[in-house]
């Protein structure tokens, strides 16, 4: 188990001592954070090579996460992606919904040993939040959770499970009220409280070590993946496919393929109401590089260095930052980058829900909807892994509303005339 | 045209050889307004402000409190550009002949790009930078530039901040340095903490900088108690939140003119 989540450190898979993956990376941080930053790199350095953490993780990721997470081919939905092949990594069977319970269990493991009490983090679409919330009882550490207002709203279903769980949510109002605004505030709090405190940051951005040691914890997707597709397939995918907002599902996916210079990592980011309008979070896309939240990466800014706001109808991919790692691979060219917009995403929801019996997180969709443009590329011999990243049960407010499930919703009556089998093929056009 | 860091240096030299510690004060650039924030700077420089830091208004101050955060708001808001703060800058040194730095988060200068933000703050008679989110390890850049064009380069140290990383960073300044007084964002505060003095203190063993200290800053009485331990006391918040509390410009300026004279009279009542 170990090896699927610790890596020997092979030549260029890894960020430099300073933290830097090409011109990307870094750690920019105010100087009351270097002291605890440098903890958690030397105490992660020190975990890595102790046998007793890997143990301790891996019995967690098999019997309280339930790894591996299940491989799952879907040819029904498949036949809208060219007649390609499609396996869904399910990350969304992981306990708490996610894959965020891969690192939020790692740093957990971290902070008992770094002797720090309380933990905080940074949510978008709550489950960064519930998978911390979770890993805090578990353990008995105290967990305040910061999350932007606007995402309070539209994920109401998970701040529920995070107050379930013992956790306090603060609902953010400053700026844009999602999730950068969130990650401020949850900065704001670790300066004052660091001597006690870790920040459980819950995507491969930040300062150094956040996003080697998010990656490393979620490297098990790929790993994994890897390992069932030889065994399903005798072959490595042509694709291998996940959505972008921070870039954490992605990054544990696509890694283990890096050195497979034959399989081409796909990232799918947020095109909101597509790139041209304006209203996107597609960072690598559309932006520049620049610096927030601690590290050099793409950025969505203006000319003078202020971020703009980003849009998505997914909270969880509402982010105008990337890690560093992604803004590496794409401009060395090992990583492609798409935009997805809204509707993509949610035809693709709704596709994989009616085709496979498996509603995704809004997230997930868009990687749904990229596995249908990349399968119509390839055609009937190419063979697609896509990241599963979380299950949609708190989306379903937002789909109800797009799709008019609610029964007060005159548009159900016209949806439920309508011809389903019409549906599944035509929608995800 | 070359910064006025000498400007600075024999600033709070002349501060030391009376005796007492400088008084310097932040205000963000374009709050409310560009030109009511250029008029604010001199009336802290009239009040009895030795040094003003200027503020570069940003869209993420990950390390301001609520009251910096809504002038950061507001200025933005109003459509601040760096144009706008660099003028700040400019008219308000030309007025007083005093040492005027800018404070801003690193990426509004990346962005601009260091070289050219560098060159036009130098151009516009400014001392110096204080990039608090830009620690010495990344700063080789910055400093190229500021050290070429005049321009101090002040770090932030903190409580937590070890021994021999004070001596980095104080090796890699120049002008002052900004001792964060506790660990926290801006903000008043009831009380300055013991290890303030105790930062000032570790600080002063690595080298010959004078030694500021802000963050929870808000009257004379704590203008006092600082100034009793280090060479410079910095004030932001309270100078923002007279204003925010002010009725109408005239006002606001006012109670900075007002603010600045009680502290001034707190730094010369220490010891």
């Amino acid at each position: 188990m170990c090896s699927d989540f610790f890596i020997p450190d092979p030549e260029g898979l890894v960020p430099t001592a300073d933290g830097y993956f090409g011109a990307f990376g870094g750690t920019f941080i105010p100087e009351a954070l270097v002291a605890a930053v440098e903890e958690v790199a030397a105490e992660y350095e020190k975990a890595k090579s102790d046998p007793a953490f890997a143990e301790e993780l891996g019995a967690l990721l098999a019997d309280y996460t339930g790894r591996p997470s299940a491989l799952t081919e879907v040819p029904r939905f498949a036949e809208h992606a060219g007649g390609a092949r499609v396996f869904l990594k399910r990350e969304d069977l992981n306990h708490t919904g996610s894959h965020k319970i891969n690192n939020v269990l790692g740093q957990a493991l971290l902070t008992r040993r770094m002797g720090k009490t309380r933990v905080i983090a940074e949510t978008g679409a709550g489950q960064h939040g519930v998978a911390t919330a979770t890993a805090c009882a578990l353990f008995g550490l105290d967990c305040t959770i910061y999350m932007g207002e606007v995402d309070t709203r539209r994920q109401a279903l998970n701040v529920a499970r995070m107050r379930m769980l013992g956790a306090e949510v603060v609902a953010v109002g400053s700026g844009s009220r999602t999730l950068k605004d969130a990650i401020n505030e949850a900065f704001r709090d670790w300066v004052a409280n660091v001597d006690h405190t870790h920040y459980l940051f819950g995507t491969v951005a930040g300062p150094h070590p956040f996003p080697a040691m998010v990656r490393d914890f979620h490297r098990v997707i790929g790993v994994e993946a890897r390992r069932q597709l030889l065994e399903r397939t005798g072959r490595l995918p042509d694709a291998a496919v996940a959505c972008v907002g921070g870039g954490s599902n992605a990054i544990g996916l696509f890694h283990a393929f890096v050195p497979d210079t034959g399989v081409r990592l796909i990232g799918c980011e947020p095109g909101g109401h597509g790139v041209e309008t304006g209203e996107h979070a597609a960072t690598l896309t559309a932006g520049e590089p620049g610096i927030l939240h601690g590290s050099r990466s793409y950025v969505l800014q203006d000319d003078e260095g202020q971020i703009t706001e980003p849009y998505s109808i997914s909270a969880g991919l509402d982010y105008p930052g990337i890690g560093p790692e992604h803004a590496y691979l794409k401009d060395s060219g090992r990583g492609e980058y798409r935009a997805v917009t809204d509707d993509a995403a949610m035809q693709a929801l709704r596709l994989l829900s009616r085709s496979e019996g498996i509603i995704p997180a809004i997230e997930s969709a868009h990687a749904l909807a990229g596995a249908l443009e990349v399968g119509r590329e390839l055609g009937p011999e190419g063979l697609i892994v896509v990241n599963l990243s979380g299950r949609g049960d708190k989306d379903m407010d937002t789909a109800a509303r797009y799709f008019g499930l609610y029964d007060t919703d005159a548009r159900v009556e016209a949806d439920a005339s309508a011809d389903g089998a019409a549906e599944i093929q035509g929608d995800a056009e | 045209m070359s910064g006025t860091v000498d400007l600075l240096n024999r600033t709070l030299a002349a501060a030391r050889a009376e005796g007492r510690a400088a008084l310097i004060a932040y205000l963000p650039a374009g709050f409310p307004t560009v030109e009511v924030g250029i008029e604010a700077v001199k009336a802290a420089f009239d009040g009895g402000a030795d040094i003003v830091e200027v503020g570069l208004p940003h869209s993420d101050p990950v390390l301001d409190g609520p009251v910096i955060q809504t002038a950061d708001d507001i200025a933005l808001r109003g459509g601040v550009r760096i144009a706008d703060v660099l003028r700040t800058v400019r008219e308000a040194h030309a007025a007083t002949g005093k040492p005027v730095l800018v404070m801003t988060y690193w990426n509004p200068v990346d962005r601009y790009g260091a070289e050219r933000f560098a060159a036009e703050l130098a151009e516009a008679g400014g001392a110096g930078c204080i990039l608090p989110d830009l620690p010495v390890q990344e700063s080789a850049l910055w400093r190229e530039h500021a050290e070429k064009h005049g321009l101090a380069t002040v770090f932030v140290v903190a409580p937590s901040s070890k021994d021999e990383r004070l001596a980095k960073i104080t090796a890699a300044g120049s002008g002052f340095v900004y001792a964060a007084s506790l660990m926290g964002v801006t903000g008043t505060r009831a009380s300055v903490g013991e290890q303030a003095a105790d930062l000032v203190r570790r600080t002063r063993a690595t080298c010959e900088l004078p030694v500021c200290v802000g963050l929870g800053v808000s009257n004379p009485e704590q203008a006092a108690e600082v100034a009793s331990f280090a060479d410079g006391v910095i004030v932001g918040s309270a100078f923002v939140k007279r204003m925010l509390d002010a009725d109408g410009d005239a006002a606001a300026v006012a109670a900075v003119r007002e603010l600045a004279g009680d502290l001034a009279r707190g730094v010369r009542r220490s010891g």
